[in-house]
């Protein structure tokens, strides 16, 4: 089994312990064994060790608090390096060999997708983490996804940057979109022309680039001879760094600028970016302003910094761990609903009831995707530099949509080289 | 100036500046790889590992980061060195260089991944010097220092390892190395000594050029397997064992993959660069400043 600093974190773990909620019963009996690929190196590992620590802290709650149907929770994960490959082998082997009672998946689409079918052919339960539409194929009824999206990405992903879009004045009338050649991005800018279409804006700037890109200004050159009014990118962080400093060499300006950029959430890039990102608006899963302060995310985030510290994951934490907790909430309230670790029993209560969780309140539909689709869009607003201090406060990433979390208001335009 | 214009001598200059990255990534493989035809592929992992040990001496005294790269060389030399003698135990000497020798430096590049990451964790590492938010601007066309300062270092490196190559009787020996190791023996020197001082230095550069890359871009464990194609490709386009053919061939990549992303979009930037290499294989097998065998 492969885990990050077991010693360091167990300890923390233990530690944290005697702090949580007061222990009801101790855990007794053989572990329910909670088994997943997980990548802890490569390029997803930015998000998948972060999410690790959050599956770690759930388990030591859980434990804290009775275990599950009375037995102690043991993680049981290997690193499927970020390789896709590596992935059927892993669950045919937690499944076969380690024998898990449960399943859970690893971090996003392109690792969750090859689980698929070894979870399929044994009727596991599966809650899969960060997943673009991936049950829109397979269209599994044991499938659950934590990820705001929702099931329609093509209908929901962009829909925000266009209507934050259609409230500017002068409204705009042209869009460039450009997206790394890569699943997610692909079909962020499919959303992306798919809302630009719907609101009659043109789009004159359309490409791909692909993930081996190094210098992004003959890119960002060739958009702003295109003369947009507006500029969608999706990109992965490697690429979005690169991106955004790029822009503020170039002096882009633009009535309004971001989209799906994967990157600015992580906190290594807050602190590289800093005022680079001021009016960037930008897709995210969650943001520490008043309107999302969920019961319990508070106090995760807190014990997670402690942890993350130490292990040198993301210093933050506000966007993927949060989630990885909440996927654990899910697998724990369906099973203590049930009372057994039965498969289709556990499917047909997470079809039919709402989950409580540190990310609010979800229900699923019958793709296993949230009935309300919940994508960010926020914009950072007054950052001062690379400290990272400030990005725990409310007030930096201002929610500009939906509506219902709106924290303030929309300012424009993006000019990160002083235009 | 004309909007197409300005673009196209933007792209030209953006291009040269990537050169200089591509050039300092390659200039290294020049020689191990070009000269004493040790085809490590771990090169680029080594670049990101002199990246890694820039961005902790840099943090913790407060240095230029391509100073500390320049400071952190006989350091690499030394890992250089050492590798090579190990390589040359393990593998040359029984003549399986060829398929194990290959083996071994991806097991290399595996390593220093994982030990790059038990110790620093995936996210990425920067540095900030002051500089690196500067640009340039003269007339339409502008001059990013993070681009161009890294760029001028790594020229001002590879400069003087020509001239070491072609004026000291060392570096004379690793030109013949690279040609006869036998009639060097007839010399006197022991090609083995000389190989290792040369694999040494390839190192060496490749912890100068991590200087060059953190400075550019931020950096993770794994951010070398972006170059493995191209560094090669530069290397053989350029003529393998030719220092200078190499820094043509870089500038040339650079230019050919940004004026195709400016004009035609950047997903064919790669295939157009690489289609490039192709043509001048087939015209000139030996590359541009390569001589015929």
């Amino acid at each position: 089994m492969d885990s990050i600093s077991r010693r360091a974190l167990g300890a923390a773990v233990l530690a944290g312990a005697g702090l949580g909620a007061p222990t009801l019963a101790q855990p007794s009996g053989n572990p329910i064994r909670i088994g997943y690929s997980m990548s802890l190196t490569g390029g997803l590992a930015g998000n998948g060790r972060p999410s690790v620590v959050a599956h770690q802290i759930w388990a030591q709650d859980v434990n804290s608090r009775g275990g599950l149907l009375g037995r102690p929770v043991q993680l049981v994960y290997y690193d499927d390096q970020s390789s896709g490959a590596q992935v059927p082998g892993i669950y045919t082997k937690l499944l076969d060999v380690d024998r898990v009672d449960l399943v859970v998946s690893g971090y996003a689409t392109a690792q969750i997708a090859p689980a698929m079918p070894i979870v399929m052919q044994r009727g596991m339960c599966f809650v899969s983490l960060l997943g673009a539409a991936v049950n829109n194929d397979f269209r599994y009824d044991r499938y659950f996804s934590i990820n705001p999206i929702g099931g329609d990405m093509k209908e929901n992903f962009a829909k925000g940057y266009f209507e934050i879009a259609a409230r500017i004045e002068p409204r705009p009338r042209s869009v460039a979109i450009l997206a790394l050649d890569s699943d997610f991005p692909q079909r962020a800018a499919e959303s992306a022309r798919h809302h630009a279409r719907r609101l009659g804006i043109r789009v004159v700037y359309d490409r791909s680039y692909p993930p081996t890109t190094v210098d992004f200004s003959p890119i960002l050159r060739a958009i702003q001879a295109a003369r947009p009014d507006i500029i969608f990118i999706a990109s992965y962080p490697p690429d979005s760094n690169g991106l955004l400093r790029t822009a503020a060499e170039l002096r882009v300006q633009s009535a309004l600028f971001g989209g799906g950029l994967i990157g600015p959430q992580i906190a290594s890039q807050k602190a590289q970016l800093g005022p680079i990102l001021n009016n960037l608006v930008c897709w995210d899963v969650y943001a520490p302003e008043p309107t999302m302060q969920f019961p319990g995310v508070d106090s995760l985030l807190t014990r997670y910094r402690e942890i993350a510290a130490r292990e040198q994951t993301d210093l933050l934490g506000n966007y993927a761990p949060p989630l990885a907790y909440a996927q654990m909430q899910v697998l724990e309230q369906a099973v203590k609903r049930v009372g057994r670790l039965d498969q289709a029993a556990l499917a047909a209560d997470m079809h039919a009831n709402e989950f409580d969780t540190v990310i609010g309140t979800l229900k699923f539909d019958a793709l296993g995707e949230w009935v309300e689709e919940r994508s960010l869009y926020v914009q950072y607003q007054g950052i001062r530099d690379g400290n990272l201090e400030q990005f725990r406060r409310a007030g930096t990433q201002v929610i500009l949509y939906p509506e219902r979390f709106r924290s303030g208001t929309f300012r424009s335009p993006y000019a990160p080289g002083g235009g | 100036m004309d909007p197409d214009l300005a673009l196209l001598l933007n792209g030209i200059v953006s291009g040269l500046l990537l050169g200089g990255l591509y050039a300092a990534a390659a200039a290294g493989l020049a020689v191990s790889f070009g000269m004493l035809d040790i085809v490590n592929i771990a090169h680029p992992a080594l670049m990101v590992a002199g990246a890694f040990a820039v961005v902790v001496i840099s943090t913790a005294t407060g240095i230029d980061p391509l100073l500390a790269a320049v400071l952190q060389a006989p350091l690499f030399w030394l890992v250089g060195a050492g590798l090579y003698s190990f390589y040359n135990r393990a593998f040359e000497r029984r003549g399986d260089e060829a398929l194990h020798g290959l083996a071994f430096f991806f097991g290399i590049m595996f390593i220093i991944e994982v030990l790059l990451v038990m110790y620093f964790g995936a996210d990425q590492r920067f540095v900030e010097p002051p500089y690196a938010y500067v640009t340039w601007r003269l007339g339409d066309i502008d001059f990013p220092l993070r681009m161009l300062v890294p760029g001028a270092v790594a020229m001002a490196a590879i400069g003087a390892l020509a001239l070491f190559l072609k004026r000291s009787f060392a570096g004379r020996a690793i030109a013949g190395v690279a040609q006869d190791p036998e009639a060097l023996r007839l010399l006197g020197i022991d090609p083995v000594r000389i190989k290792r001082l040369a694999f040494g230095i390839s190192v060496a550069l490749a912890g100068v050029a991590g200087g060059a890359l953190v400075v550019v871009q931020p950096i993770d464990p794994w951010s070398g397997h972006v170059f493995i194609g191209r560094v090669f490709a530069i290397c053989i386009l350029g003529g393998m064992a030719s220092l200078g053919g190499t820094v043509i061939a870089a500038f040339a990549f650079g230019v050919v993959e940004n004026l195709t992303a400016t004009f035609y979009g950047p997903s064919w930037s790669p295939a157009v660069a690489f289609g490039c290499l192709l043509l001048v294989l087939a015209l000139r097998p030996q590359g541009l400043f390569g001589t015929a065998p």
